[in-house]
This record gives C-alpha cells, sequence and structure tokens, in this order.
C-alpha cells in the first residue's frame, strides 16, 4: 500500500488514529496514521449488529417474562453466563437461574450486591429494564 | 511517580510493547524488527477456538511467542509473574514502579476505558506498558494509541483480572538485562527460516499457505452450510482479524514487508528487498480481498457466485504466499 493511499474513514475510533504500514515514494516503509478503513469499519458495524440482535431479543424475551433484567445486563457488556459466574464468583448454576424470573426475586442481597458492583451500577438499577439500549458501538461523531 | 518512559505508537500491542520496552532499556529497535526477530508473521486457520463464538483466524505466531522469542535470541533476561489475587498482583506492579522498571501487562481489551468504546470487545491477549502512579491513577502507555494514557486503579485490577479464554491471571513482565550490540544476523536468518517452515511445510492442514487454501475451501461453502446471513457474519469477523486487530493492515503482510526491508542492508543481503516488495503485494491482495469481502456482505457485488470469487482470490493469495516464501527461504 502507498502511502498517500492510506484511508482515512473517521468512524469508529473518535480522535484516535490507527498505525498502518504503507511505502513511501521512495519505496520505503513508514508508519502512517489511518483513521479508519470502510471494509473494516463495515465489519466493527456488523459486530455490533450481532450484539443489537441479542440485546433485542433479550428485551423481548423479558417482557415476555421467560427472562430476568439480569439477562439484559449480560447481553450488553457481551457475556456469557460462564463468564458472568467467573466474574462475581456466583456459581454458575446460581447465575443460570438468576437469568430467570423466579430465580431473580428470589436473588439474595448479597448476590444482588455483587452483580451491581461488578457492572458498576446501583443495587436498585440492576432490576429496571430501560425501553431503549445504547450499544457505543452504536454512537457516531 | 512517573519514569522517563518514551511512547511510540506501532500497529500490533504485543511487538510494540516488546520494541519499547527494549528502546527505553537502551536498546534501539523498531517494531518491524522485532515483528520479524520473532517470527511473527504466520497463518492459521482454527475453526474449534471461538472468538465472539466466531472461528479463529491468525495471520501471526501464538500470543506471547514474539516477546518470548525476541529476548531469548537477543539473550536479553526477562521476569514474568501471575497472580492469584489483583492485590498482590497491584502490589508486586507499584513494587517495580519504585525501583524505576517499567511494566509489560497482559490485559483484557474491553475492561480499558481508554480505548474507543465501539472497538471494546473481549479479548484477552492485549499488551501495554506502565509506567508511573499518581494518586491512585496508572500512566500507561499503550502501543496501539497514539499517545500516553491513564487508567484508574480499579478499572487496572479488573483489565488484569479479565476472565475467559487466554485470561491474563495479573500477568507482568519486566525485563531485568539487556545485552549490546548483538550480532544480528544469524538471530534474523534462523527467524526468517523458522518463519518460512511454519508457512511452507506445516504438518497441520490449516497452518501455513496450506491453510490459506483450506480456509477458502470452507469459506466458499459458508452460504450453504450457515445461510446467507451468518456466512455474512463469518465473513465480517474475518475483515476484523486481517485488518482491525492491531495488524497493521493486510494482516500484519505489511509489517513484515517492513521488516525484509529493513533485514535487507544488515544482513547485507539485496534480494529481501525484492521479496519485501512481494511480501507488500501479498498484503495488497489481502486488502482487496477484504474490501470484495465487505461488498459481498453488504449485497452490493456485482458477482454471480460471490463466495466462489472470493475462494479465487484467496487461492491467488496463497499461490502468491508461497512463491514469495520459497524465495525467502532460499536467499536466506
Amino acid at each position: 500500500m502507498k502511502k498517500e493511499q492510506v484511508p482515512q474513514h473517521k468512524d469508529m475510533f473518535g480522535e484516535q488514529r490507527a498505525a498502518c504500514y504503507a511505502v513511501d515514494d521512495g519505496g520505503n516503509y513508514v508508519i502512517a496514521p489511518t483513521a479508519g478503513w470502510e471494509p473494516s469499519n463495515f465489519a466493527n458495524r456488523q459486530a455490533w449488529e450481532v450484539i443489537r440482535e441479542e440485546v433485542e431479543l433479550t428485551l423481548e424475551n423479558i417482557h415476555a417474562g421467560k427472562a430476568s433484567p439480569l439477562a439484559l445486563h449480560m447481553v450488553m457488556n457481551q457475556l456469557d453466563p460462564g463468564l458472568l459466574s467467573s466474574y462475581t464468583g456466583i456459581g454458575r448454576f446460581k447465575v443460570r437461574s438468576h437469568l430467570k424470573v423466579r430465580g431473580f426475586v428470589k436473588m439474595s442481597s448479597d448476590d444482588a450486591k455483587k452483580y451491581a458492583d461488578f457492572f458498576k451500577i446501583p443495587v436498585e438499577v440492576l432490576a429496571i429494564v430501560p425501553d431503549k439500549v445504547e450499544l457505543p458501538g452504536e454512537t457516531r461523531d | 511517580m512517573k519514569l522517563e518512559f518514551r511512547h511510540r505508537q506501532s500497529a500490533h500491542c504485543e511487538s510494540g510493547v516488546t520494541a519499547n520496552l527494549l528502546r527505553n532499556a537502551g536498546f534501539e529497535i523498531t517494531e518491524a524488527m522485532v515483528f520479524g526477530l520473532g517470527a511473527g508473521i504466520n497463518y492459521a486457520y482454527l475453526p474449534m477456538v471461538r472468538v465472539n463464538r466466531l472461528p479463529l483466524i491468525a495471520y501471526r505466531s501464538m500470543p506471547g511467542a514474539i516477546f518470548k522469542r525476541v529476548t531469548r535470541s537477543l539473550k536479553v533476561t526477562t521476569s514474568m509473574t501471575k497472580f492469584k489475587d489483583p492485590a498482590s498482583a497491584r502490589e508486586a506492579l507499584d513494587l517495580q514502579l519504585e525501583r524505576g522498571v517499567p511494566v509489560g501487562l497482559q490485559v483484557g481489551i474491553y475492561w480499558l476505558p481508554f480505548m474507543p468504546p465501539a472497538l471494546r470487545f473481549h479479548f484477552n491477549s492485549h499488551n501495554m506498558v506502565v509506567y508511573g502512579k499518581e494518586d491512585d491513577e496508572y500512566l500507561v502507555s499503550d502501543p496501539t494509541m497514539e499517545g500516553p494514557a491513564t487508567i484508574a486503579s480499579v478499572d487496572l485490577d479488573r483489565a488484569r483480572f479479565a476472565e475467559g479464554p487466554l485470561a491474563p491471571r495479573g500477568k507482568m513482565y519486566t525485563l531485568t538485562s539487556v545485552p549490546k550490540n548483538p550480532d544480528l544476523p544469524p538471530l534474523l536468518r534462523k527467524s526468517i527460516k523458522s518463519v518460512c517452515n511454519a508457512m511452507l511445510r506445516a504438518p497441520l492442514p490449516f497452518v501455513g499457505v496450506k491453510g490459506i487454501r483450506f480456509f477458502a475451501r470452507r469459506m466458499a461453502n459458508w452460504p450453504k452450510k450457515l445461510g446467507e446471513k451468518h456466512a455474512s457474519y463469518h465473513l465480517g469477523h474475518t475483515i476484523r482479524m486481517q485488518e482491525e486487530i492491531g495488524t497493521g493492515g493486510g494482516g500484519f503482510r505489511f509489517v513484515y514487508a517492513a521488516f525484509l526491508q529493513e533485514a535487507a542492508p544488515l544482513m547485507g543481503i539485496a534480494e529481501l528487498s525484492e521479496v519485501s516488495r512481494l511480501m507488500t503485494e501479498a498484503g495488497d491482495s489481502w486488502r482487496n480481498f477484504a474490501a470484495t469481502s465487505a461488498r459481498v456482505c453488504k449485497g452490493r457485488s456485482d458477482l454471480e457466485r460471490p463466495y466462489e470469487e472470493l475462494k479465487s482470490m484467496l487461492m491467488e493469495i496463497a499461490d502468491q504466499e508461497e512463491a514469495a516464501f520459497r524465495r525467502l527461504l532460499k536467499c536466506v
């Protein structure tokens, strides 16, 4: 790739620029900053679309009483029950039950605090299901 | 306290950290040279290892292999420690900083607040340097970022103890002694041979140029096997692995081309510049493949059988790389 061809398609990095290797007029390699490249910007947007789909599905399940609000926090942070269990130190089996409404309402205050601390939210917010969820990959400048 | 540490941006975290640590210990070396000496380039399609539930495609050697190979071959002594809990990990880090030693850390990228939020996915093999602590914040030189950053100690704890595949377990590493003026050419020859062997003679079907062909055949089957939508997700993921995970563009091929160009006068082998040009061409072909893939995903390609077309592009890349690495093997 030639230095003057290094793409500057600003999208997801914000003001950050990444290092790209390219050749200058003399054929020598230089490190050239890139603000982004549309094909990989597209691939990043697509990865966020997958997360968005999962968030929407989880919201549906919550409204249908098939999942608890904890499930939303989990998918918003791109986690699965196994990871959530290792991060919070709450057993896998218990995490799975907390992801259902019945287990969620019976959650001990100790466990609730562990989840809240991990997600960096107040305990009361754990049970709140927002109407709209915003994901970091969807905000553009 | 704040140690004297020159930050330099690089394409790739591990070779960038290794180069920055060496330079700050008085050993001038570029990222490209670290990448080449560390035998960093490779290709591996590992569908049994999942990243975000999608197959792993690597354009480089195993995480940690570059640092290990470079320090061993330069006879740099290092210390590496893992920890059971964040408290002892933090204590050990602070102790090194007090002694005036910059520290390399393995971290989970998802938990780094200074990363652009849109790039925060769970990936546990990120590397960066901590070179100071002010109040409750650590001073960070993350080589993939333009400048230094800071991170609150609670956030750093979490990044160091990220869970999941390749969990860092607080891993920290330092250079303990760095010899002066090593005889580079024989070391470079060894690394180049090792890379050629991995690319041309890997005993596994999914590694090296054979791996590219293996992947090409698998990929051509995606629409039939996964359906259009998931085939598109897989293809998009392929683009990200190749272009977005700190590869410097073209799945590390440009970084390796830069290395070969730098190695040519050092080793006194003019032909290396020619192979560097071939490697640049291979990188350009990979970029072309990514651009076409993105068009296919968007449904904007006018190709009749897009995945078959992509497959033949990859087959050509495999031939291109096979020729380049064969020539490379001959000239060292």
